[in-house]
């Protein structure tokens, strides 16, 4: 298998796994779709150096996991490139804000260490978050609910529509590889001479299938409202876990839970 | 009943592609467009259709093809795509099938109905919830064709329904063809498979008519045939 190969095979494990059953995957679309957002939004608004607020917030996407039988594993292996991209956002820090935080006994740790050990985590939990949603939802359920949210229908559809030709282009790329690295021998990938020429032509059969795909829509009666799949009742049970997980996160966010737990061991 | 006028097309200014086309089907014919590669068949197929527009008349159940008719025109008719992935892009096969009936404003349930409909007239019924990306070749050719049934159209086009397949995918989507009682037209290089599908051919040269007539008749015809860089089927061959 050729990288190309890999991603594809990946891609369909992630539509496996959202084809699972588990409460987290029986609840509504919308429902799991808010509370991410919710919590993302949230995760995000903690200060640069709320570390000890922030830390709690780990517990829904732990939860998640347990309650969906989905390996923690499974997501640090399909976000082992984008991972290190958003842990890297801080890491300049420790070397422009060197002004002591706080004491750990004898060691005097940095605003700087503190704040990129901060946004670390918001990059890691959001990341996780994002998982869990795609992992629990398929994308088609994943599309309705954002309609339901008013997204606007052309977002909603190209979302859709690149998720669907993602694997084709996937393939393309991968039958382009195969035959570039058959007439190449020793050679480990394809020569950066030639990378504007595959660019090129996957550009072009890009556009040749957009071009054949928005024929076949018209020749099926598409004029501007795209239909996608129903994502059944929003029932109590979804609401609940959208009110319970929203309360949760504020309470999270806003009131110091672990300083208070911590008063409750150190006077 | 699909008509062709005097109809002509040409790329950009270029040299015409279609040349002062007229024929006619009538409803119920099935009726096979053989040409070598460059003929114009799919041209027709895109001209029928309203994809693109050339010059002379095109009528379907008495309608002009032109831009205020084409919802109508496109309701009347299913066009299965040499591409399946071209055709399937939704994220699953029932999303794909309920498509054009949605479309068309039947409801959900009625929609719905047609799917399954569909599903058990070709026995596809375990592919309604598969992904399109995990389908086989020949799974997608049948989906694809599932999806233009449940459009319940008066007339079917199919544009290379066997290419690629391999013989015993292509056995079961002439079946599936020969199955269908909708008028249809298809285009291929297969001309055995024309030969079992269809009562009538039409033969295209360089954008003309160069014969028209039974499927027999013009497929045992050698000489036209080669003429116009085609073989007999293999089954009269001799091969």
């Amino acid at each position: 298998m050729n990288k190309m190969e890999t991603a594809l095979h990946e891609l369909s494990q992630m539509d496996e796994l959202a084809a699972q059953s588990s409460p987290i995957h029986r609840l509504h679309p919308a429902a799991k779709l808010l509370t991410t957002i919710v919590y993302i939004v949230l995760t995000v608004s903690f200060p640069k150096y709320a570390l000890s607020g922030l830390i709690p917030m780990v517990l829904w996407p732990v939860l998640l996991f347990q309650i969906s039988a989905i390996p923690v594993r499974t997501c640090f292996y399909k976000l082992r490139i984008v991972l290190p991209l958003v842990m890297a956002v801080g890491l300049f820090n420790p070397f422009f804000d060197r002004a002591p935080l706080l004491s750990l006994g004898a060691l005097t740790v940095s605003g700087g260490v503190v704040s990129m050990v901060t946004l670390m985590l918001k990059g890691l939990f959001c990341l996780m978050a994002s998982f869990l949603l795609m992992a629990t939802t398929p994308i088609d359920s994943l599309c309705s609910a954002l309609r339901k949210l008013h997204m606007p229908g052309l977002i909603v559809t190209l979302l859709l529509l690149t998720y669907r030709y993602v694997g084709v282009m996937t393939e393309e790329l991968a039958i382009m590889t195969d035959a570039y690295l058959l007439r190449a021998p020793g050679q480990k990938g394809i020569h950066i001479s030639a990378w504007g020429s595959f660019l090129g032509q996957l550009l072009l059969r890009s556009m040749d299938r957009a071009q054949e795909l928005y024929g076949s829509m018209l020749l099926r009666g598409y004029h501007e409202h795209f239909h996608y799949a129903e994502a059944g009742p929003f029932r109590l049970r979804d609401g609940l876990y959208t009110l319970g997980c929203g309360l949760v996160f504020l309470l999270l966010r806003f009131v110091p839970v672990t300083r208070l737990l911590g008063s409750l061991f150190v006077r | 009943m699909i008509e062709f006028q005097n109809v002509s097309f040409a790329y950009d200014k270029g040299s015409p592609v279609i040349r002062d086309l007229s024929f006619r089907v009538e409803d119920g014919q099935s009726v096979g467009l053989i040409g070598a590669n460059g003929a114009g068949k799919s041209t027709v197929m895109k001209l029928l259709l309203g994809l693109l527009t050339g010059e002379g008349k095109i009528l379907v159940d008495g309608l002009e093809v032109r831009k205020e008719n084409l919802f109508q025109i496109r309701r009347k008719l299913g066009f299965v795509l040499q591409n399946s992935d071209n055709q399937m892009f939704m994220p699953t096969v029932y999303e794909d099938m309920i498509f054009a009936p949605l479309n068309y404003g039947l409801s959900r349930p009625e929609a719905e109905a047609r799917v399954d409909r569909a599903l058990g007239l070709l026995g596809l019924e375990e592919l309604k919830h598969r992904h399109n990306h995990k389908l086989s070749g020949g799974e997608k050719r049948m989906a694809a064709i599932a999806t233009i049934l449940a459009m319940e159209p008066e007339a079917i086009l199919m544009d290379e329904p066997t290419a690629a397949l391999d013989p015993y995918n292509r056995r079961i989507v002439i079946n599936i063809i020969r199955g269908l009682s909708q008028t249809k037209i298809i285009t291929s290089h297969d001309l055995d498979m024309i030969l079992d599908t269809c009562d009538r051919v039409i033969l295209l040269s360089h954008g003309e008519l160069v014969a028209d007539g039974p499927a027999d008749a013009i497929l045992r015809d050698k000489a036209l045939l080669e003429r116009n860089r085609m073989e007999l089927p293999l089954r009269f061959s001799g091969k």
